[in-house]
């Protein structure tokens, strides 16, 4: 789809430019007359929506360094200094809080709608792969950024997340040493965690690039999962799709400042306001909303090492996915069996969210909540390595049609009016 | 002259590999510090031991102190507490040994090994599973099943020995070395 080049400089300064540096070329091949389908819907915008996230992280987050101490004495106070003495510091840091889990809302829209056309297959499979790389980057972002305040959520949530470090058997205890800087997490871990934290965002960045790269090579999928055949089945990225993505972005921003500006401490912990003590574990520790579900593995499983390799193993078998499915076919739309298969995965991971969000020892109608936990957790992984080569292989797909633009103007798509 | 032209780039094939796997020696040498400076700096290292007054503990009690970053349990427990903890097999537990810093790794996890004087049970309160800090059971306010202690982190129970019993931690809880320096008082490290 990256075919010939159409840019053609008018000014004398883009002429010069281009022959030195053709920058002026990229932007206008990449952004503006990019051909893409025509039928992406609204599932396809968040993708830009996720690039503003990124943003909004980056630009805060520096503002934030300027105030902060990377200090267990000082780093809780610098915290409090910031939300009740600098300058709208309490916006700077909602907003870089709720951001967090703003850019993990629209990474898993972006996720499950890759899953559910069918984006991994190829010829997308590293752009596929590429994103799961960002994902965990996030995670570890997000982890790491998590532990700054220093409250008690912060130290807790470092101290169990390095632990799981330990389950290593031989060389376990010496990782988490190596990781801590110490015996326990304490000062040396904090100032090591926030050096990270600066600098993960813009590895993201970096992998962000690739990942587009990546997608303008073959250029994107669509809801029919069919290849675009000739350029009727297209339109130039800009106008078209830049308009669209800046109106859903702009919903998507009113969703984010309700949270900030309504409610901003809706996803923290109440526990992350009290300051880190490390002889008290508070009586119920529970990761950020976006961990829930792994966590919810991980404390299934009665095994420190087992329940650890299941954690490690549903986000490793992501990578995997591009060749898990047999399918022919690529998108949802034209596979009945793997659709239902599909919203039951989906059902499973808000299950396996809210299990991980309750008590070690819950029930709910007289079940208890970790068996709730292993079944979700079964199916999790019975979803990727048994359902999706198995079901790609006996399902009928329904038909396809016959090209981008027959579906969207019917069959006198011959001569659409443009 | 003969020996290169008969065997082109033995030479240099030569020097080409000898410079690369120095090179290479040399980049993972320098990796090291790299890699060493996130260890435990030697102040960290540096063994601090804490003292302990025990005089106001009441049997069924716990105080918690500060030791090496980690907090510590000292327990005063109950006759009936010590009988529970006898009674059991240890060829039973999920961790039959005895994790005390002051005996050889294979000794096993009866309750003599567990605490030097009975009535003083002497703990890292550190879970084996993931580091948290259990919370005490009391006849009052039981945790777990087992007496011990309870990690609401992921439910790990301990007993009135501080050892595994059910759950997901995989050792007994770790005993420090200590010595009494008195019957009130006792230094640990």
């Amino acid at each position: 789809m990256s075919g010939p080049s159409t840019y053609n400089p008018k000014s004398g300064i883009e002429r010069w430019l281009d022959q030195r540096l053709p920058l002026p070329r990229l932007m206008h091949d990449t952004m503006a007359t990019f051909p893409t389908p025509r039928n992406l819907n609204i599932w396809y915008t968040f993708g830009g929506i996720l690039t503003f996230c990124l943003g909004v992280q980056i630009i805060t987050g520096v503002v934030l360094a300027m105030h902060y101490v990377a200090n267990a004495g000082l780093a809780f106070d610098s915290v409090e200094a910031i939300m009740r003495d600098v300058n709208y510091g309490w916006l700077m840091r909602y907003m870089h809080a709720n951001g967090a889990s703003m850019f993990f809302l629209a990474v898993y829209i972006h996720m499950f709608r890759g899953l559910y056309y069918g984006s991994y297959k190829a010829p997308r499979e590293l752009i596929w792969i590429i994103g799961v790389l960002i994902y965990l980057l996030m995670m570890a972002t997000a982890f790491f950024g998590y532990v700054l305040p220093w409250g008690q959520m912060s130290f807790w949530g470092a101290t169990v997340i390095t632990n799981l470090f330990s389950a290593i058997p031989v060389i376990g205890t010496h990782i988490a040493t190596w990781l801590w800087g110490d015996f326990a997490v304490g000062d040396a871990t904090l100032n090591r965690f926030f050096s990270l934290h600066y600098l993960l965002p813009f590895i993201i960045a970096g992998v962000v690039g690739l990942h587009i790269w990546a997608l303008h090579v073959p250029g994107n999928n669509n809801p029919l999962g069919i290849d675009v055949k000739s350029p009727q089945d297209t339109v130039p990225f800009h106008p078209y799709y830049t308009v669209k993505d800046a109106f859903y972005l702009v919903l998507f921003v009113i969703l984010f400042a309700a949270f900030v500006f309504f409610s901003p401490d809706f996803f923290g912990n109440p526990d992350n306001y009290q300051p880190a003590n490390p002889l008290v574990t508070p009586p119920d520790i529970v990761p950020e909303w976006y961990l829930l579900p792994f966590y919810a593995m991980l404390r299934s499983i009665p095994n420190k090492l087992l329940g650890v390799i299941v954690m490690g193993g549903a986000i490793v078998t992501l990578v995997f996915i591009p060749w898990l499915d047999t399918s022919r076919v690529r998108s949802c739309r034209f596979r009945p069996l793997m659709k239902q298969f599909f919203w039951a995965f989906a059902v499973c991971c808000v299950l396996l969210g809210y299990c991980g969000s309750q008590g070690v020892d819950a029930a709910r109608f007289g079940i208890p909540l970790v068996w709730v936990a292993r079944i979700a957790s079964l199916y999790y992984f019975a979803f990727f390595w048994l359902i999706m080569p198995i079901i790609g292989l006996i399902e009928t797909p329904k038909k396809l049609p016959a090209s981008i633009a027959q579906s969207v103007f019917g069959d006198n798509a011959a001569t659409p009016a443009e | 002259m003969a020996a290169t032209t008969s065997d082109a780039g033995t030479r240099r094939d030569f020097i080409y590999v000898a410079s690369a796997s120095i090179g290479a020696v040399g980049a993972a040498a320098l990796a090291w510090p790299f890699i060493d400076q996130m260890n435990p700096t030697t102040a960290a290292l540096a063994l601090a031991s804490t003292e302990v007054d025990l005089a106001a503990v009441q049997p069924g009690q716990q105080i918690i102190v500060k030791w090496r970053g980690h907090p510590l349990f000292v327990r005063r427990r109950t006759p009936a507490e010590i009988a529970a903890s006898k009674a059991v097999d240890v060829a039973s537990l999920p961790d039959p040994l005895a994790n005390n810093n002051a005996l050889p790794d294979s000794a096993p996890a009866t309750d003599a090994n567990r605490a030097v004087k009975p009535e003083w049970l002497i703990l890292i309160g550190v879970c084996t599973h993931l580091g948290c800090t259990p919370t005490v059971s009391t006849p009052a306010i039981p945790e777990g099943e087992y007496g011990g202690w309870l990690c609401h982190c992921h439910g790990s129970m301990y007993d009135t020995a501080g050892r595994i019993r059910k759950g997901p931690a995989p050792r007994n809880l770790e005993v420090p070395p200590y010595t009494f320096l008195s019957d009130t008082r006792v230094k640990v490290g």
